[in-house]
């Protein structure tokens, strides 16, 4: 079994889908931040077989929990200070995402307006549908 | 500031407002003939479309104020690639509204956003085309006296047709619409908007033959299948045809069914129907000039002169 070190401050995402801990490392930017980051595979999970974990030391306000919430809100974020769990965050769909998803609709003006934002809104939080905020595109699950 | 982007824009109250308003300016022209004079309107069109241009042109003049602007994205900064966003900033030195129509969805929104005037949206790709809906909001409260409790069938291309959508949005805010959708499989109404009246349990059923149905509807909207909807020729051909009015189907309406087409037809509706009294589609385009004068006035902040 791999041992990974406790962290003083920072926090642990834990239940991520097996396979998806280097997409959210990817949309968290962890790889502009100057500090330790942990990237557990595979590791085992009674509750889901197989899963990924995410340590990070840093400060805890630079985590986005909207864009996770978006990836997957299943994720456990456990907050650390002190070395200790000082809170669980539960997550929550945020009412809208910005640059995290590109439209793929070819006659939205987000495929040619430059510097545009790819904006897409919560239209449906129940099924977890995001339409783009220009063009109403629905985001399909298949592309997450 | 206030632009046009989609029918739900405007409230119903807001809607009755406006469409008084548009039924006043037909009764006494003589009273708006100066209400713009000074004003400018651009009409900014980055794909052809004379009939909609023309409509907002009438529309200016007829209140008094100028028209400027350009019919196609070729004789337009934009085939230089400056951005919409540029373009609207641009603009909105030169004139006082603006209306905008783009084949991109959402350009109109890129301009509001940038815009320091009104901008209405003339029509942007598949998605909305609000003042067509004015318009035929107008032309069913005109005609029909009411805009709720009735059915309406909407055929022919409901899957690009931009009428179809925006439509659609604004009546089901209206108690009593039961929508009967008719067209071939490949151009049914998108899912996004099916979804939507589950959700608000408005009744609605999806059918491929105009005849099945015809004698339920209190309001027949045809459309165009559009060519420049299609990536390629041979769909195009094959489904253009599947839906013709003609005098043996308006048979089997009632005596006091409606039909809307937002125009240009084509080959929908057949020549012969023009002379049925029930054929409203060319009041329509007049209602549509009335509708879009009402509009500028009222996001011209200039109702109360």
């Amino acid at each position: 079994m791999l041992n990974v070190g406790k962290i003083e401050e920072g926090f642990v995402l834990d239940h991520i889908k097996a396979g998806r801990s280097l997409d959210i490392y990817e949309h968290l930017q962890l790889d502009k931040l100057d500090c330790t980051v942990a990237i557990i595979k595979n590791a085992r999970s009674n509750k889901m077989g197989k899963k990924d974990i995410l340590k990070v030391e840093c400060d805890i306000d630079m985590l986005d929990l909207d864009v996770l919430a978006f990836i997957d809100h299943n994720i456990t974020v456990n907050v650390i200070k002190n070395g200790e769990i000082v809170e669980k965050k539960d997550l929550v769909l945020p009412k809208k995402i910005k640059n995290v998803i590109k439209c793929r609709n070819p006659r939205c003006i987000t495929s040619i307006e430059q510097g545009l934002p790819h904006i897409f809104v919560l239209a449906d939080e129940s099924k977890e549908i995001y339409r783009c905020q220009y063009c109403e595109e629905k985001y399909r699950e298949s592309e997450k | 500031m206030r632009h046009l982007m989609s029918p739900l824009d405007f409230d119903t109250k807001e809607l009755d407002e406006l469409f008084d308003l548009a039924r006043d300016i037909e009764v006494n022209p003589e009273k708006y003939a100066h209400a713009c004079d000074g004003k400018i309107l651009a009409t900014c069109f980055y794909e052809p479309s004379t009939r909609t241009r023309l409509s907002f042109e009438s529309a200016m003049t007829r209140l008094g104020g100028r028209v400027i602007g350009f019919s196609d994205a070729n004789s337009s900064s934009a085939a230089k690639g400056e951005s919409v966003s540029d373009t609207i900033r641009v603009i909105s030195c030169y004139a006082d509204i603006c209306a905008m129509r783009h084949p991109k969805e959402g350009a109109p929104m890129v301009a509001a956003d940038k815009s320091l005037i009104p901008v209405i949206n003339a029509g942007d790709g598949g998605h909305q085309h609000p003042t067509q809906t004015l318009t035929d909001l107008l032309t069913i409260r005109n005609l029909k006296g009411r805009l709720d409790h009735f059915t309406i069938g909407l055929c022919g291309d409901l899957k690009f047709g931009r009428t179809v959508h925006s439509l659609i949005h604004a009546l089901v805010r209206y108690e009593g619409i039961r929508f009967l959708f008719i067209s071939p499989e490949e151009l049914r109404v998108p899912d996004y908007i099916t979804d939507m009246l589950r959700e608000k349990n408005i009744p609605f059923e999806e059918v491929i033959r105009l005849e099945d149905v015809m004698p339920e509807l209190d309001l027949l909207y045809m459309t165009r299948v559009q060519k420049e909807r299609f990536f390629n020729e041979e769909d195009y051909v094959r489904l253009k045809d599947f839906y013709i009015l003609t005098p043996a189907k308006m048979e089997l309406a009632k005596k006091d069914m409606l039909v809307l087409h937002p125009l240009p037809r084509v080959n929908e509706i057949s020549v012969e129907v023009d002379e049925d009294p029930r054929a409203a589609y060319f009041k329509q385009a007049q209602y549509g000039v009335y509708v879009r004068m009402a509009l500028i006035l009222t996001l011209l902040g200039l109702t109360n002169q």
